[in-house]
């Protein structure tokens, strides 16, 4: 592990100066950054600690939906009531991710940011990887690549992208809030992470020393529902996961967002669908073809194949769950 | 505290308050910190190897090649493998056995100067074409590559196993796999070595203390009294920590060279390379039955994966030649030869992959029977020992049938694919059984003047509750209280224990234990002046006839400080090992009866309860007995429904090398497990009546599984382990 020098950050202001040193990382909550510091993926000259920063835990409300702060731990944002009660997706999302301890731990805007879990991708000894190194290639390709993407990929990176609070946020149509000293932005969660096509080497959008300070949520979604399909019942990232939010005109949905988690680089909206669903009952037959529209272009590695079959029937599953919300 | 009693384990309170201190705790005045270099090839040469930029980060000392280590002393080549895991030492030569392979070892004051110069150190490789042993050829093994092949038979023949087959009315053939499995126990290996005058102390992590003082006398050329070996605690076992493996030699070797103590603690990745791991297995099953269910001719032929350099044998035909009563029976091991690291017993051995094909082949003959899997195993009891025609030392397995059915509900079961919502449940039941294995092993009790006693042992605590258990025995020959008893364990200073593997501790050892115990009650009912095979004890007192006189009294008038017995356990014929009481087999028995739900839409399935009841000899203490067991179908569950270590095809390395690539169960997928063990006391098998338990609790869980599975959705899954993809497939 190469030596940094460690500050911490008084203040949101003082964070976004320190942050504009080379080589600068931001630690949060430090459950994914110390993890790349131990297995390579990067190593930081100056590490800058947000968890003196004041007034960036808040949830609220705000006009027309919530304001979730950065550092807000996981845990304290899914059992918010706010949160629990009107984005239930999103509470669910994160009550599936990782481990209690590490939810304690964590912050709803660190989790974006964290990297993929291709095992090449955070092989100790390095692996061809053009998001480790970029140019080398990808290991996966020729490998093995039964838990990788079904859209959205290329040649150079097939991994997806394996948090699940942002596929809840993509469904929800939320909008990541950063600030930086040549300003901040509005980034909607469905842009944040960056496709291979875009840049097989990169994550995300945010730029050096761009800095999460917020995620604003648009009105509530009380029909909204998340499922997490892995082995195991706990501490595993998702298979396949999927995130819908209804809104319903009596027994009919009106309006359907329906996004799908580990099967690309970027949460997955399936749009084609969701103009499809409106005017269907959740447990209608015509569901299954409603979604199918979206699979038109899904375009399976030799070994995800069945992840096709699985992804189709977890957006039927979570639009009936999402209607019994 | 008595045998049978239900005790805590003693070293609860130390291990959960973070006070034991394992290997990798002890430091060592002047120690240097090692880190290997591990090869990023799975096979070829080393070309060349520059040190340079990590002798240049400041705390890297030293950078040790093969051109520093000294060599082997003319006694390595005495050695058996096993004990020895291998006798390919890296650091020794340039060919490259398999990836991860160490090919430098760092020596640096810290360990963060060790793992940066580790990162350093520029190898160049001429790689060559690797072989994936998943892919090789079957062959026999070879008894010229190390000494596997002896522990058990590569063949067995009984009867004419084709014929008998081919001539039945109902067959099946089926061919069943599993993955490479790492045990991962919590704690990784770790070693540190000093040497002082000629003389090396070891403090290590280790399933058998004496067999590292012996590999180490070997390969330097020393004197027993020479190697002083401490593994005082062991963060699990499993198998990885039972045979020596090249990293506890390689760091002696480098502690010699350098004259300072050596630590080194392997990565998890480490794990992966260093230590073996339970074989990728493919196994070809045919049974032969009459039409009421009766065994004809029972077929298993199985090849496993092993190394380039030994032949490593997964002996999982045992269950076909000794689960159930059949005339003809045929058994072939293979191996397959590649770039892996050798792999080794991890739980359950043998039994373990052997009843997953059997148990599987056997609910699949009863569905072609359309009989119950439980009257097809009642139709087949075997009542003597099916290989040899002996009778059993012991064997309740009729009365675990029942009590497991009963418990379980078996009888009447809900019909499989019932549904609970989008789950659809299924309910499987398979055979546990494990063979015996028990080794020389001796003990020292020592009773003091204070009404105290200290059980005195090298065997080594891997967490099962050994400790516990032996304090036990000899509280309940002495009469003692709980508190009243200590014991010194994992150091080789003490009296030479046996293994503590292939559930052999508590025969092996407790039974040297219980007559070291009676030792020390016999010399004192002579110094009480009373016949020492009439006495009893009570409170801390020796009775006779109705007499009683605290223990304390009569060590005071005899005016001595303590009394002391010796005890030993010696296996059939002086040897090394045996299998059980001779002309006796020993095995332990059990049923493992599952519920499963499995959503076939989602992929999912869970464990929803199980059932596992055990015919295993005595049970000396309930609450570690329970805990092995549910630990063992846990384990299973964890065969069954998520665990593999998968290598890549093109690089020739585990896909993933550490825990968050592989899944392993946690609390939550883990209902209650029902317990309990049918009561008995194999008079055969010693003083203490009891068997050993440790792995039989993972053997048979992932065929009840699987059965499970099929039952709920009608899908046969040979392919272990049962994961997402296989569900939808089906």
């Amino acid at each position: 592990m190469r030596d940094f020098s460690y500050a911490r950050a008084g203040s949101r202001a003082e964070a976004l100066d320190l942050g504009q040193a080379d080589d600068a990382a931001f630690l949060a909550g430090g459950t994914e950054l110390i993890n790349w510091m131990r297995i390579g993926i990067n190593a930081p000259a100056r590490v800058i600690d947000l968890a003196r920063v004041e007034g960036l835990d808040a949830v609220e409300e705000i006009e027309g939906g919530v304001r979730i702060g950065a550092l807000a731990r996981l845990n304290d944002v899914a059992q918010n009531p706010l949160i629990a009660e009107g984005y239930p997706v999103l509470s669910h999302a994160i009550l599936r991710a990782a481990s209690a301890q590490i939810r304690n731990l964590a912050t709803i805007g660190g989790n974006p940011v964290q990297r993929v879990r291709c095992p090449y991708f955070r092989a100790n000894e390095g692996a061809p990887c053009n998001k480790r190194e970029p140019g080398s290639g990808c290991a996966a390709l020729n490998g093995i690549h039964d838990r990788h993407a079904i859209f959205g990929w290329t040649e150079d990176c097939v991994a997806v992208h394996p948090a699940d609070p942002p596929v809840a946020l993509a469904a929800l149509d939320a909008v990541i809030v950063t600030d930086h000293p040549e300003g901040g932005r509005l980034i909607p969660v469905r842009e944040f992470h960056v496709l291979p096509s875009q840049n097989p080497a990169w994550h995300d959008v945010l730029r050096a020393g761009e800095l999460i300070v917020g995620i604003e949520l648009p009105a509530p979604a009380p029909r909204s529902a998340y499922l997490k399909i892995r082995e195991r019942e706990s501490y595993e990232y998702a298979t396949v996961s999927a995130a819908a939010a209804l809104e319903m005109d009596g027994g009919v949905i009106r309006r359907a967002r329906v996004a799908l988690g580990s099967v690309a680089m970027r949460p997955w909206r399936l749009v084609a669908a969701e103009a499809r669903l409106a005017g269907l009952a959740p447990d209608a037959p015509e569901v299954a073809d409603a979604i199918d529209a979206s699979f038109a272009e899904a375009r399976p590695l030799s070994g995800t194949e069945w992840k096709v079959r699985l992804a189709r029937n977890a957006a039927r599953r979570v639009i009936e769950l999402a209607a019994e919300a | 505290m008595a045998i049978g009693d239900i005790i805590t384990r003693v070293d609860a309170p130390t291990k959960t308050t973070g006070q034991a201190i394992y290997a990798n705790d002890v430091n060592l005045r002047g120690q240097l910190y090692a880190a290997f270099v591990g090869a990023t090839v799975p096979s070829g040469r080393i070309v060349s190897i520059d040190p340079a930029a990590a002798l240049a980060i400041p705390g890297v000392v030293r950078v040790l090649t093969e051109a520093d280590m000294p060599r082997p002393a003319p006694s390595f080549a005495d050695l058996y493998v096993p004990p020895l895991a291998t006798r390919h030492i890296p650091l020794q030569g340039l060919e490259i056995a398999h990836e991860g392979e160490p090919v430098a070892m760092v020596l640096a004051e810290t360990l963060e100067a060790a793992e940066a110069g580790a990162r350093a150190v520029d190898v160049v490789y001429d790689a060559a074409a690797f072989t994936d042993p998943a892919l090789a050829e079957p062959v026999d093994p070879d008894p010229g590559r190390g000494d596997y092949s002896f522990l058990d038979i590569a063949e067995f023949e009984k009867g004419d196993a084709a014929a008998a087959i081919a001539a039945a009315p109902v067959r099946i053939a089926r061919t069943y796999t599993q993955p490479s499995r790492h045990s991962n126990p919590m704690e990784p290996c770790a070693v540190i070595a000093e040497w002082s005058g000629g003389r090396v102390t070891i403090h290590d992590t280790i399933q058998h203390v004496a067999a590292l003082q012996g590999v180490i006398t070997g390969v330097f050329g020393l004197e027993m009294d020479q190697v002083h070996v401490r593994s005082i605690h062991c963060g699990g076992g499993f198998g990885p920590k039972g045979f020596i493996w090249p990293h506890q030699i390689l760091v002696p070797m480098a502690a010699r060279v350098v004259g300072r103590p050596v630590k080194l603690a392997l990565t998890r990745a480490e794990m992966y390379a260093l230590v073996g791991m339970q074989p990728h297995m493919v196994q070809e099953v045919e049974l032969g039955a009459d039409e009421n269910g009766r065994l004809l001719g029972i077929s298993h032929i199985a090849s496993n994966e092993t190394g380039v350099t030994e032949d490593y044998i997964e002996f999982s035909t045992v269950p076909s030649r000794t689960y159930y009563a059949c005339d003809a029976i045929y058994n072939r091991q293979y191996i397959r030869r590649g770039n892996v690291t050798l792999p080794t017993y991890q739980r359950s051995p043998a039994e373990g992959p052997g009843s997953w094909a059997l148990g599987s082949a056997m609910d699949e003959l009863a569905r072609e029977l359309d009989m119950d899997p439980l009257d097809l195993r009642l139709a087949n009891y075997a009542d003597v020992e099916p290989s040899s025609g002996e009778p059993w030392s012991s064997k309740m397995l009729r009365e675990a049938y029942e009590m497991g059915a009963e418990r379980f509900g078996w009888r009447n079961r809900p019909a499989g694919g019932t549904r609970d919502g989008h789950w659809r449940l299924g309910y499987g039941m398979a055979d546990s059984s494990q063979g015996t294995q028990r080794y020389g092993s001796s003990a020292r009790v020592r009773l003091r003047a204070d009404g105290t006693a200290v059980v005195e042992s090298s065997f080594s605590d891997i967490g099962t509750g050994s400790a516990t258990v032996m304090r036990q025995i000899a509280a309940d020959i002495l009469g003692l209280d709980e508190s009243a008893v200590s014991s010194r364990e994992g150091d080789s200073v003490l009296p030479e224990a046996g293994p503590t593997w292939a559930s052999a501790t508590v025969i092996s050892t407790g039974t040297a234990v219980h007559r070291a115990a009676t030792e020390v009650r016999g010399r004192l009912a002579r110094l009480a002046g009373w016949p020492a095979d009439a006495v009893g004890v009570e409170n801390g007192a020796l009775t006779h006839e109705g007499e009683a006189r605290p223990i304390r009294d009569i060590l005071a008038e005899a005016g001595v400080s303590e009394v002391s017995g010796d005890g030993t356990f010696t296996p059939n014929g002086g040897e090394f090992s045996d299998a059980g009481p001779e002309g006796f087999p020993s095995r332990v028995f059990g049923v493992i009866f599952v519920e499963v739900a499995v959503d076939p839409e989602l992929g999912l399935l869970r464990l929803r309860r199980a059932t596992g009841v055990y015919s295993a000899g005595r049970i000396i203490n309930p609450r570690t007995a329970r805990s092995q067991m549910t630990g063992g179908i846990i384990w299973g569950w964890g065969m069954a429904a998520m665990e593999q270590s998968r290598l890549d095809p093109v690089l020739g390395r585990w896909l993933s090398k550490d825990l968050a690539g592989v899944a392993i169960p946690t609390n939550a997928d883990i209902p209650e497990l029902d317990v309990a063990f049918v009561d008995e006391f194999d008079e055969r098998s010693g003083p203490l009546g009891a068997k050993g338990i440790g792995e039989l609790g993972a053997t048979g869980v992932a065929a009840a599984v699987a059965n499970a599975v099929y039952d709920a959705i009608g899908l046969r899954v040979r392919e272990l382990p049962i994961t997402p993809e296989k569900i939808l497939a089906g």
